[in-house]
């Protein structure tokens, strides 16, 4: 750990808190007890800054910054709940959810998913936006596990942790736009994969029912996500 | 390569100049290509060798002149005369007029009328008159004399210095000051740095870097090596799109000349300056026009932005300080240096220094790439220098800045072009592309375009504009088909205000603007295609949910 690291102070909601200047808002947000919510974000793997909820205002900066990559400073003052934020934030689920497929009662991740919980926590009772209802694929080829791109969010958490954590990047995204899908390998069924150890990770680690265990009924499908932080820290300083 | 040797091929390539009394320049440029100017050019040489003029007749291929609407374009130096829509049948008459010292009237393209006489041509200043294809004609026309300059008498701070005094800012669109870029990777620490030149071009309608590149790529190539002995890079990347093929064609042959002669590669003028550049195409994406999408793709990795903070002058390639700038950047650079940076700040406004290059495209008679100091009003570029509406149509708007840019109606056209004018009035400068439209364009349409364009060329990973702009999309065609009523409108203009604020790059935090600026200048085009509201009652998406969070 690089120790010449300075450490600052800074207003979280008006709140003083002190971190060193290598972490992140989300990382200090965290420490005390401020909740920002967050998709795509998961501790122990790389930032990637694309869900977009977890954007925060900082003052005197004219644009709004997702707060899990973002770099605390020196006298900053952050806000993380104005009206505006909330706004986009439910804004952005909405837009989730109009996206693909989403289907909580017949999903196997139904209670257990972190979209759905994000929209009760945000109280969307409803959507205006027109749904689109893709018809999109699904992969069961595999023994064990199975990828429902109808749930898919798009997050990546699955290929950057197949990539930074496994070692084996089986996972990454093709396509572009509303027409990107994770695949496996060069785009092969998973069965077929050369590189997938079957190590379930990315199954453990999905936020809706796109990644599950295979035999698992409606709500059935309780996700472990908690093995991170620890494979991460037994790792030493990866990054 | 000292500067005896480059004051010599000046020196002998101007002798060879003057030894031929008749010079006829074809435009090989794209636009005058795709009306076969190869096959005038071979006719005029067959014509040529046939009448016995060889010894004092030259016909050289050279890059744009400009006027794209009346190509393929010929002109013939010893009468001060240039010729319009040239076929190869022409070249007989045209080389009996250089015998008989007679232009011939027939095709005659008036050279004395504002779209050349009001131009200021610095990045163009060699267009049209040199072979791009050989070196010895870009150094006969004092190329890499800035180069020398800057290592022979200047420091690298000197050298940013001039660059800041100038008061250039970025021609890629959003008109970050050069300088100060500059100064920024020079002062990042780091023993490897990077010089990338942009050159995706993707904005419908612009092709003002394509032009430069295939017209003139030693003023490019003469830039960024400035540049890196600036800031102290040592590697250097080009990165441009391969649907441009003769740009990159030409840009090779000009790094092979470049290298050869020694004013690119190791110790370049015996000094300890290393450079060498490299070109990365591009596979087709827009969004690889924005700067960290553009870093990934060149790193191999799959063409998306990352959020910034860092900036690429900090951690930009492989998290090198990398300096990042757009072709017409680089090509106001060996002018600044020659001439000092005090002479171009002489020249545009206050805050917006210097000449931008545009595309006129779209409903305008003098379709081409013009020149012009900043701070020219828009009506001058269109009414005068673009030579009007065809037909006698009615002016109706000018969209500047492509997907990124806005709508600008007709009681801003006595507006200077500056960037922060046209940012005023909610459109951006952009990289130059200019499209104009008549009274017969719908407005409505023009936005729905543009987000189409914006949604097939978003790159899936942030939610807001990978499906807001679907969204938006949708509802501009419900519009379109009258299906829409004013809950959609008020929607989209939710929508709008959400992709702006919350996308992680410039395409979708720009992608709106199309539908903003019609939106404020031409409402009533939206209105009259609104139908009855059918009463469902809510008014929008973030008064469905309760407006408090526990």
């Amino acid at each position: 750990m690089n120790v010449s690291v300075p450490v600052v102070t800074l207003k979280i909601d008006g709140k003083d808190v002190s971190g060193r200047a290598d972490e992140t808002i989300l990382d200090l947000a965290r420490e005390n007890k401020i909740h920002i919510p967050t998709l795509c974000f998961l501790e122990g793997l790389s930032g990637w800054g694309a869900c977009r909820l977890c954007l925060v205002e900082i003052k005197g900066v004219n644009k709004l910054l997702p707060a899990c990559v973002t770099r605390v400073a020196q006298g900053m003052e952050v806000s993380t709940t104005s009206e505006r934020l909330q706004k986009y934030r439910r804004m952005i689920v909405q837009m989730l959810f109009s996206e693909r497929n989403h289907v909580c009662s017949v999903c196997v991740s139904n209670g257990h998913c972190e979209l759905q919980n994000l929209a009760v926590k945000l109280q969307i009772t409803h959507i205006d936006i027109p749904y689109r209802y893709p018809t999109l694929p699904f992969d069961s080829s595999h023994d064990l596990f199975r990828l429902d791109h109808n749930r898919c969010i798009l997050c990546t958490r699955c290929v950057r942790v197949c990539d930074e954590i496994e070692g084996a990047h089986t996972w990454d995204v093709s396509g572009r736009g509303v027409d990107s899908r994770v695949i496996i390998d060069l785009n092969q069924p998973w069965a077929d994969s050369q590189t997938c150890t079957g190590c379930g990770k990315c199954v453990s680690i999905c936020p809706t029912g796109a990644l599950t265990r295979k035999g698992t009924g409606v709500a059935e499908m309780e996700k472990d996500i908690d093995f991170l932080p620890y494979l991460t820290r037994m790792r030493g300083s990866h990054r | 390569m000292t500067a005896e040797e480059l004051d010599q091929i000046a020196e002998e390539e101007r002798e060879s100049t003057r030894k031929c009394r008749h010079r006829l320049h074809v435009c090989m440029a794209a636009g005058c290509l795709s009306l076969h100017s190869d096959q005038v050019k071979s006719s005029l040489e067959a014509q040529v060798k046939a009448s016995g003029l060889e010894s004092e007749c030259r016909v050289k291929g050279v890059g744009c002149m400009g006027l794209c609407s009346a190509g393929p374009l010929v002109s013939v130096s010893s009468q001060d005369v240039t010729y319009k829509e040239v076929t190869p049948e022409d070249a007989p008459e045209i080389v009996q007029g250089l015998q008989a010292a007679k232009a011939v009237e027939r095709l005659r393209c008036p050279t004395d009328v504002p779209f050349f006489t009001r131009q200021k041509r610095i990045v163009l200043e060699n267009c049209g008159a040199i072979d791009p294809e050989r070196i010895e004609e870009y150094i006969a026309a004092d190329g890499y004399a800035a180069l020398h300059k800057a290592l022979a008498t200047m420091t690298g701070a000197q050298t940013v210095e001039q660059v800041s005094r100038s008061g250039l800012r970025g021609r890629g669109g959003a008109g970050y000051p050069t300088g100060l870029k500059w100064g920024m990777v020079s002062k990042a620490s780091g023993a490897t740095k990077y010089v990338i030149c942009n050159a995706d071009e993707g904005d419908p309608g612009a092709f003002m870097d394509r032009s430069v590149l295939e017209s003139d790529p030693h003023r490019v190539l003469e830039g960024m090596a400035i540049a890196a002995y600036a800031v102290g890079a040592s590697q250097g990347y080009i990165y441009v799109r391969a649907e441009y093929p003769l740009a990159v064609k030409r840009l090779k042959t000009a790094i092979r000349q470049a290298e050869r002669l020694g004013v690119l590669g190791n110790s370049i003028f015996g000094t300890p300056l290393n450079f060498k550049i490299d070109i990365r195409l591009g596979a087709g994406a827009f969004v690889c026009g924005e700067e960290t999408a553009l870093i990934a793709s060149i790193e191999g990795l799959r063409g998306q932005p990352r959020p910034r903070p860092p900036f690429p002058a900090e951690a930009g390639l492989w998290d090198a300080p990398t300096l990042i700038n757009n072709v017409e950047t680089f090509a106001n650079i060996p002018p600044i240096i020659r001439n000092g940076g005090d002479w171009y700040a002489s020249i545009g406004t206050a805050k917006s220094k210097g000449t931008k290059t545009f595309a006129l495209a779209g409903k305008i008679n003098n379709t081409g790439l013009i020149e012009v100091p900043m701070g020219i009003t828009l009506r001058d570029i269109i009414y005068d220098i673009g030579g009007g509406i065809p037909d006698g149509k009615k002016f109706k708007a000018v969209q500047t800045g492509g997907p990124s840019g806005g709508c600008i109606p007709e009681q801003f056209l006595d507006m200077p072009v500056d960037y922060d004018s046209l940012s005023k009035v909610g459109s951006i400068m952009g990289s130059g592309g200019m499209i104009i439209m008549d009274e017969t364009s719908s407005m409505v349409d023009v936005a729905r375009f543009f987000m189409e364009f914006c949604m097939s060329e978003s790159c899936g990973k942030c939610v807001p504009c990978r499906v807001g702009t679907v969204h938006m999309h949708d509802l501009l065609r419900k519009i379109i088909e009258r299906k829409a009523s004013a809950r959609d409108l008020a929607l989209l203009e939710e929508l709008c205000d959400m992709v702006k604020s919350t996308s992680l790059c410039g395409l979708g935090q720009s992608a709106p603007n199309p539908v903003l600026t019609t939106l404020r200048y031409f409402r009533h085009e939206y209105d009259e295609l609104l139908v009855q509201d059918d009463g469902a009652g809510a008014t929008g998406v973030a008064q469905s949910a309760k407006e408090t969070v526990p």
